[in-house]
């Protein structure tokens, strides 16, 4: 099983996360094994409150984990993509100011960065809206315009954190779709945090459902559907039922 | 095909056209209740001044306000200078003062707002200063500084001093946790952090700290130069208050609040420039 999945990008090794107050200790993440394999579109499947953000936060590096270790096993490739679950455009940049954000930082040249900026807009269907500011964007367009800055770091792995999870079902259908067509654009390692089973059927190659508080692995499956997949399926019908049944989420 | 795309774009052009049209007569409208209120305010001052309701000592028509206006922009006389003199001393004293408020005050919160070690070496002294209002600061800056431009400047200065350092602060301290983690995992350094994010999102708040400090340092300049002046604006009004002339006290206040509300809309459009991103609400 383990050649189909192909080599492995992140090793996730007994990682807790604890936070101490004056008070108590909370345990947000309780001994987190996993390996993230290249390309692979991994779906963490959680209830709320259950340390996901925590968890993607470790990866990404902005938190360190209390005990465990997070490895990038090509070595100088730490650069990580976050889509965050709040929308985070800055709201004085333009559209096309935002998306070059990670450019401008890593000081690439002007020209080069503009057409870089460009290609990821019209990627995640946003053209003409390059000199708009967010104050003129939907929800959804402004989750695009994270993707869009997501993939301008160059990552190496793309994290996504519930990036869909404020929007309404028309659009977060359709984003679902575009999220897919741009990973088969532009493949990349997806780690995708849900606490949606059927988003999670829908997009994932693999999900791992974490148990609430402490977020522990609860069960993995591979999910071998035929892209695209379709929602009223059986077998698609089935699988979601299957993780229903074998979750701590309150639905 | 193309007739229907025609119809509708018109049909959009045609909806704009009523649209303003009725934002016109809508702003029309209350621009006329505007001068109907300030005349009828005038007017029934005039008429209590005229019908002896009010003794003219304690209180001048404002037609006598507009004439006396009028001379004071050539005759010296009675308290020594022309009205330009005056704008020209106070503004001097009010400019300095207010600038140099800017110039130290808005760095100094933006930074204590995001390095914590500076926070907590400023704070303390900053909080003690802080309640102190800037006219009790007139003694020690005369002993300080003598009775001359300086310490007027410098009382200005401190009174236009604490809104700026607690807006900027404040704005700094606002700013998103996740607009910061976004350019962290953007690659950002500290410094850069501060000065693309933290900056940038404080600003809607230091303006409201600079206009608020604009009035601080009128209403002081007034105090600053009832202490001892040879010209000036707040001079003006002590001296028609020392020749009982109520005509010359409201010129020199009338002035103040027409430069107070001018600086104002200078800033406000600068406000408007700067932070034209912030979603009206
Ligand atoms: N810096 C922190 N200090 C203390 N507690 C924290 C901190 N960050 C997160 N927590 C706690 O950890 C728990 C998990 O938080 P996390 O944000 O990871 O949940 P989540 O699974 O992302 O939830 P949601 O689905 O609502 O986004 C929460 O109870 C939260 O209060
Ligand atoms: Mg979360």
């Amino acid at each position: 099983m383990d050649e189909q999945l192909g080599t492995i990008k992140v090793k996730l090794r007994n990682i807790s996360k604890s936070f101490y107050s004056r008070k108590e200790v909370f345990e947000a993440v309780d001994n987190i094994s996993i390996d993230v394999y290249e390309n692979e579109f991994l779906v963490l499947l959680g209830p709320g409150q259950c340390g996901k953000t925590v968890l993607l936060n470790m990866i990404s590096g902005l938190e360190s984990p209390t005990e465990g270790t997070v490895q990038f096993t090509d070595n100088n490739a730490t650069d990580v993509g976050f889509v965050f679950q709040k929308t985070a455009v800055f709201p004085w940049k333009t559209v096309m100011e935002n998306v070059e954000l990670p450019l401008e930082l890593k000081k690439e040249d002007k020209t080069e960065r503009r057409k870089r900026a460009q290609y990821l807009i019209d990627l995640v269907g946003l053209n003409g809206f390059e000199n708009s500011l967010p104050k003129q964007l939907s929800g959804g367009m402004k989750q695009r315009v994270g993707i869009a800055r997501a993939y301008a770091n160059n990552p190496q792995v793309l994290l996504m954190d519930e990036p869909f999870g404020a929007l309404d079902a028309q659009t977060r259908y359709q984003m679902e779709e575009e999220v897919l067509r741009i990973w088969e654009q532009e493949k990349r390692t997806v780690i995708f945090v849900t606490n949606n089973i059927e988003e999670a059927v829908y997009l994932a190659d693999r999900v791992i459902v974490l148990s609430s508080c402490p977020a522990k692995v609860k069960e993995i499956y591979n999910i071998k559907l035929q892209r695209p997949r379709d929602y009223v399926n059986q077998d698609f019908l089935r699988l979601r039922e299957a993780i229903e049944k074998n979750t701590d989420l309150a639905l | 095909m193309g007739n229907q795309d025609e119809k509708t774009t018109s049909k959009v052009a045609n909806s704009i056209l009523i649209e303003t049209a009725a934002r016109k007569r809508e702003r029309k409208q209350l621009l006329i209740i505007s001068l109907v209120c300030i005349f009828l305010f005038f007017g029934i001052w005039e008429i209590a001044v005229r019908l002896n309701w009010i003794d003219g000592k304690y209180l001048c028509a404002p037609s006598a306000v507009i004439k006396t206006f009028m001379t004071k922009l050539s005759d010296p006389k009675p308290d020594g200078a022309v009205l330009g003199i005056h704008i020209i001393t106070s503004l001097k004293l009010v400019l300095i003062g207010y600038i140099a408020a800017i110039i130290i005050g808005v760095p100094l919160g933006l930074l204590m707002g995001y390095y914590h070690t500076f926070d907590k070496l400023v704070s303390p002294i900053f909080e003690i200063i802080r309640p102190i209002p800037p006219i009790a600061w007139i003694p020690l800056s005369i002993i300080w500084l003598g009775v001359g431009t300086a310490a007027k400047c410098f009382i200005i200065f401190l009174a236009a001093f604490v809104p700026c350092v607690i807006n900027s602060y404040t704005g700094v301290k606002l700013t998103p946790p996740v607009l910061v983690n976004v350019a962290k995992t953007c690659g950002a350094t500290r410094w850069e952090i501060f000065s693309t994010v933290c900056v940038h999102y404080a600003m809607p708040l230091t303006f409201t700290g600079i206009q608020v400090s604009l009035g601080n340092a009128w209403s002081t300049l007034v105090a600053s130069e009832l202490v001892s002046a040879t010209a000036g604006l707040g001079y003006m009004i002590q001296q028609g208050r020392s020749l009982v002339r109520p005509d010359i006290i409201l010129v020199g206040m009338l002035t103040i609040g027409i430069l107070g509300a001018i600086f104002t809309t200078l800033l406000s459009k600068l406000e408007n420039k700067v932070v034209k991103w912030r979603a009206k609400s």
